[in-house]
């Protein structure tokens, strides 16, 4: 078997046909940001190793007609050398390290073999040719900018050898571990050198387990006990018995989450709910025949090891979600939540084991939009958050919308049924990821837990999803769900709880060989679903996937034994009952505090103008305009969108929420919109998390959604919550999300936590995260033809601001910008803020509106000024119209509060009266006009211009930070 | 034949295809989504249909070079019936994706039948995917898909679209055979840099069409605008019945009413 080797170039573009070397332009532009400027150049190729029979007339034709682009781009065969007579070259080249998972690769596979030949393997590379000169130490800060240790080596020079692509055979060697007599501290030993994450009161119920079976456990039950034990899995932490101190006040909840966030559910009781908290995702009522589901996940840890594949697999993973609700959903919209650092750092001031937030944020954006874009499903929602604090953990949320018909929301498994697994191989990727991602991250992590970041391939995704939605529609499997977090073992343990089921673990297909019996159970591989399939049904379901060429085998059977049976070969390698896995795991009670904080406002000085301030808080990565990153994606494919993420007269102003319209044949849409300020939560949690309800759904409620039909979701991150203060503020979101849910009349229907958030410093210095509660919403609209966008529509309009401005600065961006947190947050009105909600929507709905805004961070003044921009129009804004508390007299304060339950709405002349009357009964007034002049005018009340500002320069400040 | 039959080509990565066949459906076609594999399996089926569509996406990943995994696949199992396909009189539309693929055959990339590909997509100037929306101003008069005169505003998504040509030669030999269908301008009709050329093409090319005229590829989404709720910024728009992509595909299905039925 000979490997050739083709490297693939940018022709020169001196020819009028060239194209320029964009890889190696942009390779430059990250070698200068880190501070080197001797390098002048950067060349790019494309490397392909392919192994294969073949001679080189053949391998010629695959370089000309099948690797290098016949008009812009040469390829070579072999290994090329630098051209001699120029600077001092240095050759870099970054191949993905054995096993990691190459769609390129695949790809390059099935089309030599459209052309008529077969071949053996197929790897490929960058390389990356460096003209100028540099030192060792330059050489390796470019390295690491470069490639990532988790999954890509390093081969430097023109000499060096890739990695050899070739893997031993496995021994079946059957492993078990002695622990029935171990002591407790010899468990925690145990727990801790597998990277188990079990405590010594899990590892001691699995010791008495395995002693009443009178055996000791093989390696595979440990590791399938400790993954289905995991904070990931089965977050226990939300689940626990708490004794939490308030201020001195005691109050205890037998389970947590039971008697907060599903309280709020169970009480609400909405018909519309038709499946919460209990499959992947929460499922609602869309019309009389079809369903929707949501789900929001995290994927933070991997994020921070690798954002480029961490942030893919993310929204890999969530899209398995809705597939794998009921008998499997079609995703139909994407929405997307991160927090990152602030970009602007030097690299000195950055922890060994962590990455720049810049590049985070670049590969995080990255990841999400080749993912997303692959498979076709548009991302129409999102928010960035910035916060130092994240420097170590960068959070990474994604979520997904599906539809259903509502006659597919459930699947039920019966014994003797077999077990399928659909999409892609299994391989070695994403082990252990589950226990990982339950513990504090380190220094160390990158190297540790390399294994544990994952790498996705879109397409597979997309063909198993394509074949699903067919083999569902003809009925064809009767239960589905998807393989996330702890592999096979956590889907297949799920799928059989009440019956039992049996794997034969060697028919399940890899990605190469060398995987013990154990890893291909735990193996987090992306792509992979597992179905439930009748006998009868295998032929037709069989040729369903063949013919699409996704891989479907069968693996075991459903039984009836109530128990988990692993098999190797014929050889029994693990068995388990199903009531100690599900329910074996010890209930925790846990003791958690809160003292409200002594906190008190600053003392600023009052000023005449706020033009600056304004400006400032503009440019803050917070309030600033995110286009760069929504550009990048598709946020148009399936042709449903109906109000986009930018809007307005350029197409580049702020919405509030997105709204897609899923079904050609109806009017009917979905709006999708989220609230988050972990700014508040430095104050209190309690309220951040009632902001961040009232903000979610105030979202949704400006482009028109109906408020009764509004759901909610929960995603909490946290630090480390052993501490029973990082608990406590916990708990305080958890009771804010009771009283929220529940005032609102919005149900939450599924949920996520990620905890222990923090980073551990070489120093041992450890940075937390903030309390951090993201809410999604997803709520109906009856026609989307009467949405409604933020954007200004004409001059001499009547602006209106509907709810109270308060004295309420604290954690504002206003505050922000002045390096003050200040003791007044924002108190969400629950009285009044659901009244507010149904009256804006009965004058959208009556169509009295012609554009609404909600007002948020930053606070009015930001909030018109986005609505002046984004339509292009100026405002005159009097605040003597401004319903507001009789404290807030300050003009800093009417200007930046950043008070809940607040909108501001424009109004034509005519509809005045018909607003007007609507409105009574929830404070609103007058603060101001549309004008045709360009200029944003704020007078105070006394008639003072306080703000004067042309909308370009308003527009250009909101802009500039993140035009990357 | 008394009905309009649109194919809507399916492989793996193939994403638009249910809205395009949406859209086929609004002017009036019966449109069918089949998967490669099929028709590879059986080309006679393609005898059944008057039009083909190559839709938008990322087939096989983009691996190697936007659509040129599918375009190997065409080349290698489907070229002869594809060819009699279009010499039949048959129309076929590229879009987005699409339009690479039939580039990367050769059918949209060459100058001569029989000679080599000259014509290529390539990445975008900015380096990056782009969604955002563009002005296209019509030009080619043999081009049976389009308006002459009509000024239409479509979506892009894609982070290769800069169509790019071997030599100045080849450019003029497209220029001068009629085949330049769409070109970037902005609101008033005028040329100009990123982002009214949104990814850099030569001459602002947005969409290319074959000797015949009755092959299309098009880097804009014309199935994204076929009801006015999906304008960018419709609420501000007080025609309310504007949907700029529906003509590219009344104009198919009316070519194939004077031609076939």
């Amino acid at each position: 078997m000979k490997q050739w080797r083709f490297e693939v170039f940018s022709r020169p573009a001196t020819s009028g046909a060239g194209s320029d070397d964009a890889g190696g332009r942009d390779v430059l532009g990250d070698i200068k940001e880190l501070g080197i400027d001797t390098v002048q150049q950067v060349q790019s190729a494309r490397v392909f190793l392919v192994e294969g029979d073949f001679d080189e007339v053949f391998a010629k034709r695959i370089g000309g007609e099948l690797l290098a682009d016949p008009v812009c781009e040469n390829f070579y065969i072999g290994k090329s050398t630098a051209p001699a007579g120029l600077a001092k070259a240095t050759i870099i080249e970054i191949h993905l390290k054995s096993g990691v998972t190459d769609p390129v690769a695949e790809s390059v596979m099935t089309a030599i073999g459209d052309m008529g030949k077969s071949c053996q393997t197929v790897r490929t590379a960058r390389k990356y040719i460096l003209f100028g000169e540099i030192n060792d130490k330059q050489l390796k800060k470019i390295v690491r900018r470069l490639s990532n240790d988790c999954i890509e080596v390093v081969v430097i020079g023109t000499n060096a050898e890739p990695p050899s692509p070739h893997l031993g055979q496995y021994e079946l060697e059957l492993k078990t571990v002695d622990i029935t007599k171990l002591g407790e501290q010899q468990l925690v030993e145990l727990s801790k050198k597998m990277d188990l994450f079990l405590n010594a009161v899990e590892m001691k119920t699995i010791q008495d387990y395995f002693k009443s079976l009178g055996r000791e456990p093989t390696d595979i039950e440990l590791e399938a006990l400790a993954q289905t034990w995991s904070e990931h899995c089965v977050h226990k932490t939300l689940k626990s018995s708490v004794d939490f101190d308030f201020d001195g006040e005691k109050i205890h909840f037998d389970n947590l989450i039971k008697e907060t966030v599903f309280g709020a559910t169970k009480q609400l009781n909405k018909e519309w709910c038709i499946s919460v908290f209990k499959d992947n995702a929460g499922v609602i009522e869309f019309d009389d025949t079809d369903a929707i589901c949501f789900k929001v996940e995290t994927h933070n840890h991997p994020s921070a090891l690798d954002p480029y594949g961490g942030a893919a697999t993310g929204i890999g993973g969530v899209l398995r979600d809705p597939m794998g609700t009921g008998l499997g959903a079609k995703p139909i919209a994407n929405t997307d939540i991160f927090c990152f650092a602030e970009p602007d750092k030097s690299f000195d001031e950055i922890p060994r084991g962590v990455l720049h937030p810049k590049r985070i944020a670049k590969g995080v954006v990255a990841g999400v939009r080749d993912y997303g874009n692959r498979m076709g499903i548009p991302t129409v929602n999102g928010a960035i958050f910035f916060d130092d604090r994240y420097l170590g953990n960068p959070l990474v949320f994604c979520g997904n919308i599906g539809i259903m018909p509502r006659d597919k929301c459930f699947g039920k498994v019966s014994g003797g049924e077999l077990v399928m697994v659909v999409g892609g191989r299994t391989g070695r990727d994403g082990i252990h990821g589950a226990t990982f991602s339950s513990g504090a991250l380190t220094g160390e992590h990158e190297t540790v837990f390399s294994h544990a970041v994952q790498i996705g391939n879109a397409i597979t995704e997309k063909k198993t999803l394509d074949t699903l939605l067919r083999a569902r529609e003809q009925g064809l499997y009767s239960a589905i769900t998807d393989c996330g977090a702890g592999g096979l073992s956590s889907a297949v343990g799920e799928m059989g709880a009440e019956l039992g089921a049996e794997v034969e673990l060697e028919k399940v297909p890899l990605k190469y060989a060398g995987l013990s019996y154990t890893e291909i159970w735990i193996s987090e591989a992306q792509e992979r679903m597992v179905i439930a399939v009748k006998p009868e049904e295998l032929e037709k379901i069989s040729k369903i996937f063949a013919d699409e060429n996704v891989e479907a085998t069968v693996i075991g059977k459903f039984t009836n034994d109530k128990k988990l049976t692993l098999k190797y070969q014929g050889t029994q390698v693990g068995q388990l009952d199903m009531d100690f896995l599900h329910n074996g795991l010890p209930k925790y009670s846990r003791k958690a505090n809160w003292s409200s904080k002594k906190l008190s406002e600053p003392a600023l000085e009052a000023k005449e103008n706020y033009n600056d301030d304004l400006l400032k808080v503009f440019s803050t990565y917070n309030i600033a305009s995110k286009e760069w990153v929504i550009r990048q994606y598709d946020h148009e494919v399936q042709g449903g969108s109906v109000v986009k993420p930018l809007g307005g007269i350029a197409n580049d102003g702020p919405n509030d929420a997105a709204v897609v319209q899923p079904k050609f044949d109806s009017d009917k849409g979905i709006a999708i919109g989220c609230g988050m300020n972990p700014l508040y939560g430095d104050i209190d949690p309690y309220w951040m998390t009632l902001a961040g309800i009232d903000e979610a759904i105030r979202n949704v409620i400006c482009v028109g959604a109906r408020p009764d039909r509004i759901a909610l979701l929960d995603n909490f991150c946290w630090a480390d919550c052993k501490k029973e203060e990082t608990l406590g503020s916990l708990v305080r979101a958890a009771q804010a999300c009771f009283d929220g849910a529940v005032a609102f009349g919005t149900p939450f229907i599924s949920g996520k936590d990620s905890l222990n958030n923090n980073f551990i410093c070489d120093d041992g210095k450890e940075i937390s995260i903030p309390a951090t509660l993201l809410i999604s919403t997803m709520g109906i609209v009856d026609d989307v033809k009467k949405c409604v966008t933020a954007d200004l529509k004409s001059a001499g309009n009547l602006l209106f601001i509907v709810g109270l401005t308060k004295n309420e600065l604290g954690g504002s961006h206003y505050y922000k910008i002045k390096n003050q947190l200040g003791a007044n947050v924002p108190k969400t009105d629950l009285r009044t803020a659901k009244l507010t909600a149904e009256k804006i929507h009965k004058a959208i709905d009556a169509e009295f509106v012609a554009s609404c805004h909600d007002c948020s961070e930053g606070g009015l003044a930001v909030a018109i000024s986005e609505m002046a921009f984004a339509g292009g129009l100026g405002v005159l804004v009097d605040l003597q119209g401004l319903p507001k508390t009789d404290d807030c007299t300050r003009l800093d304060a009417q200007l930046f509060s950043e008070s809940c339950s607040r909108y501001i709405v424009e109004v034509r002349p005519e509809k005045f009266n018909d607003f007007a009357k609507l409105m009574l009964g929830v404070p609103f007034g007058q603060i101001g006009q549309v004008t045709e002049d360009k200029n944003l005018i704020i007078k105070s009340s006394l008639g003072k211009t306080v703000i004067n500002a042309s909308i370009g320069d308003l527009k250009d400040a909101w802009q500039r930070p993140l035009k990357w | 034949m008394t009905q309009i039959n649109a194919l809507v080509l399916r492989a793996a990565g193939i994403n638009c295809d249910v809205e395009t066949q949406h859209a086929l459906q609004l002017a009036g076609a019966e449109a069918q989504r089949i998967h490669v594999n099929r028709i590879i399996g059986n080309p006679d089926l393609l005898d059944g249909f008057q039009i083909l569509v190559i839709p938008g996406g990322f087939s096989y990943g983009d691996d190697v070079a936007a659509g040129k995994i599918l375009a190997n696949q065409i080349i290698h199992h489907l070229a002869d019936r594809l060819r009699e396909f279009i010499e039949s009189g048959k129309i076929v539309l590229g879009i987005c994706n699409g339009f690479q693929v039939l580039v990367k055959t050769g059918i949209l990339g060459k100058i001569e039948p029989a000679g080599k590909q000259q014509i290529t997509i390539t990445y975008n100037d900015s380096g990056k995917f782009e969604d955002r929306w563009v002005y296209l101003e019509p030009s080619s008069e043999k081009c049976i898909f389009i308006e002459q005169g009509r000024r239409i505003y479509l979506p892009i998504a894609h982070g290769e679209g800069k169509v790019v040509f071997e030599n100045e030669g080849v450019f003029e030999k497209v220029k001068a055979d009629d085949r330049i269908v769409f070109r970037y301008v902005d609101e008033d009709g005028n040329f100009g840099p990123f982002p009214v050329n949104p990814n850099g093409s030569t001459d602002s090319i947005a969409g290319l069409c074959d000797s015949t005229g009755r092959v299309m590829g098009l880097m804009p989404h014309p199935e994204r605008f076929v009801r006015f709720t999906q304008h960018p910024h419709w609420t501000r728009l007080g025609d309310k019945s504007r949907a700029d992509g529906r003509t590219i595909f009344d104009n198919a299905v009316k070519y194939v009413k004077q031609n076939f039925l």
